[in-house]
């Protein structure tokens, strides 16, 4: 690339000196904004506004739809038989939510300790899949030998399907509840563990050399620049390992029993109860979706740009 | 003559996946305490090699460099870098990105209060006291720059490395910071290494313009010393003979000798 020296062609937008000061006073541009400016920015205002409120229509009118267009489906298929329709369901629905805290003895208790219950051991086993993965992810992602080390023992064990843990975790524990907790530990730690190594990973070069310039302790490198760099990652594998954490709690606690939603779906089942089945499924869902949600809230928080 | 920062015989290969690439070869070159040394040559010639030798973030594979009769083998607060693209730290506002590094440099000889004091005065002389509280990805690409410069000068450094500090930036707003450079350099009396690709920065803020050879196996062509007082008025300089000549001279060896061939 040249740097192009100075000519002498002149810029067609410009005008020349002389002629701008033999004129100066027909220079009408800048002047105050006519009575038709407003109008015409009235009316630009009203046009956006008007957008605007079909814009938020139709947010609001599509959840909606969608919402309808499933309870038509679901009550059409109820009508088939075997399935409690939507008005059933809701009749069912009251009655449960309408004493949400009873205590009938150990395993008939309401739906609020069920989700207790449920949400308990989710967090104990997911948080020390938590206090596990994450120094793990850590050390993984910053030592190349350990990488290399972990990587076939990872890529075997992590598409291994959670309940195939819990035989393990009953043999080795001798309990259903710790064998629960312990089959949460193992299939959602892997998340956490893989995002955190990446996210080390990716710190970019130009950091760790502000690290080296300034001669940073290790300590200083690990809080100002490590691990802001590699937050981001580390929420997006916990808010995975959360959705799988709570995906296996269903399935493992209607084979572990206890106070909990998947046994309650799994005691319902036995007692035909279908209504409540599907309460428990939204339940579920709901409570997942919280999750993700309350999670995706708190990355948002540690986005930088 | 005092040898300040001093480079004899260095060379730089880095190893490829197609074998060895021979970056730099026999760079000589000593620099005065206070002395103003700008680096130029075309695009891939090795300059952030060199700048990235000085400052100890990779060490040469041949020759050696010193540092007030000290080899330079790792990087250090003596030498702030500028790199070229500001590498401020998103997660800490501008005060925090300088304080970091005050506080790396001073904390053991003085107090809270006084590390905190060079961090405003380094946020003074950028003149960015207002954007103190503001994340980097909240000012313009000039201020970035600035906090850039300012965390380097707060560290008091010996050398001050700069990698293409203006690069990304319009004509206006690098022709400002080129002046207030000049004005914290004057204050300072700060020995200076500045990458660059533009000639006339190279010729408004040198003592000596170092011209490099192209790639590969790139050395030290020319260098070319700018006789001219300071402090240098930009304008002034548009008429000023020397000034002129240096920077045909720059031109010269930058697209007569060392045509880029396209
Ligand atoms: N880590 C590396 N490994 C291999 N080759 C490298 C490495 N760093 C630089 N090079 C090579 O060395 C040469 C010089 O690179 P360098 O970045 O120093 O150029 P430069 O003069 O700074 O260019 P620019 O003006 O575009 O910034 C280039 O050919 C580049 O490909
Ligand atoms: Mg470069």
């Amino acid at each position: 690339m040249m740097t192009a020296p100075i000519t002498a062609t002149p810029e067609p937008a410009a005008t020349p000196a002389a002629e701008r000061s033999a004129t100066p006073a027909v220079v009408p541009h800048p002047a105050a904004p006519t009575r038709n400016a407003a109008a015409e920015q009235a009316a630009a205002n009203q046009r956006i506004a008007m957008r605007r409120r079909t814009e938020i229509a139709a947010r609001i009118a599509a959840p909606l739809l969608g919402i309808l267009v499933f309870l038509t489906a679901w009550y059409a298929i109820s009508t088939m038989g075997s399935i409690p329709g939507p008005a059933k369901t809701w009749e069912a629905a009251k009655v449960v939510f309408g004493d949400p805290t009873y205590k009938n003895g150990p395993n008939d208790q309401g739906i609020a300790w069920k989700v207790l219950g449920s949400l308990e051991r989710v967090g104990i086993g997911f948080g020390l899949a938590a206090l596990v993965g994450i120094p793990l992810g850590f050390v993984i992602g910053r030592f190349l030998f350990l990488r290399n080390m972990a990587e076939p023992v990872i890529s075997l064990l992590r598409p291994v399907s959670p309940l195939a843990w819990l035989p393990i975790g009953l043999l080795v524990f001798k309990g259903a509840a710790p064998a629960a907790i312990w089959t949460i530990f193992i299939s959602s730690i892997w998340p956490m563990v893989i995002n955190t190594a990446v996210g080390v990973q990716r710190v970019p070069q130009d950091y760790l050399n502000v690290a080296r310039v300034l001669n940073l302790s290790e300590w200083k490198v690990f809080s100002k620049i490590l691990f802001p760099a590699v937050l981001p990652y580390m929420l997006t594998g916990v808010r995975l390992s959360i959705g799988v954490a709570w995906l296996v709690i269903v399935a493992a606690e209607m084979l572990t029993g206890g106070v909990g939603l998947g046994f309650w779906v799994w005691d319902e089942w036995n007692n035909l109860k279908v209504e409540n089945i599907i309460i428990a499924i939204f339940v579920i869902g709901i409570i997942g979706l919280a999750l993700e949600y309350t999670l995706l809230m708190i990355a948002k928080r540690w986005q930088y740009d | 003559m005092e040898r300040y920062l001093h480079i004899e015989q260095a060379g730089m290969i880095f190893e490829t996946r197609q074998g060895a690439f021979t970056a730099l070869r026999d760079i000589n070159l000593e620099i005065q305490k206070g002395e103003f040394v700008t680096l130029i040559g075309h695009s891939g010639c090795g300059k952030s090699t060199l700048l990235n030798l000085i400052a100890g973030l990779t060490l040469p594979t041949s020759g050696y460099l010193f540092l007030s009769e000290r080899q330079i083998g790792g990087p250090g607060p003596d030498r702030g870098v500028v790199f070229q693209n500001h590498s401020l730290l998103p997660w800490l506002t501008c005060f925090e990105n300088i304080h970091l590094a005050v506080e790396r440099v001073f904390a053991e000889k003085e107090s809270k209060a006084q590390l905190r004091e060079r961090t405003q005065k380094a946020l003074e002389m950028v003149g960015l006291t207002q954007a103190a509280e503001k994340r980097p990805h909240e000012i313009s690409g000039g201020m970035k720059q600035r906090v850039g410069i300012a965390r380097a000068l707060a560290m008091e450094p010996k050398v001050l490395l700069l990698d293409e500090p203006f690069g990304a930036l319009d004509a206006l707003t690098r022709a400002k910071l080129q002046d207030e450079l000049m004005r914290i350099v004057a204050a300072t009396g700060s020995t200076v290494v500045m990458v660059t690709h533009d000639v006339d920065e190279a010729v408004l803020l040198a003592d000596r313009v170092v011209m490099m050879t192209n790639g590969p196996a790139a050395t030290i062509g020319e260098i070319l010393s700018i006789d001219l007082p300071r402090p240098r008025e930009r304008l002034a300089m548009a008429s000023e003979p020397r000034y002129l000549a240096a920077r045909k001279a720059v031109l010269e060896f930058l697209y007569q000798k060392q045509l880029k061939a396209a």
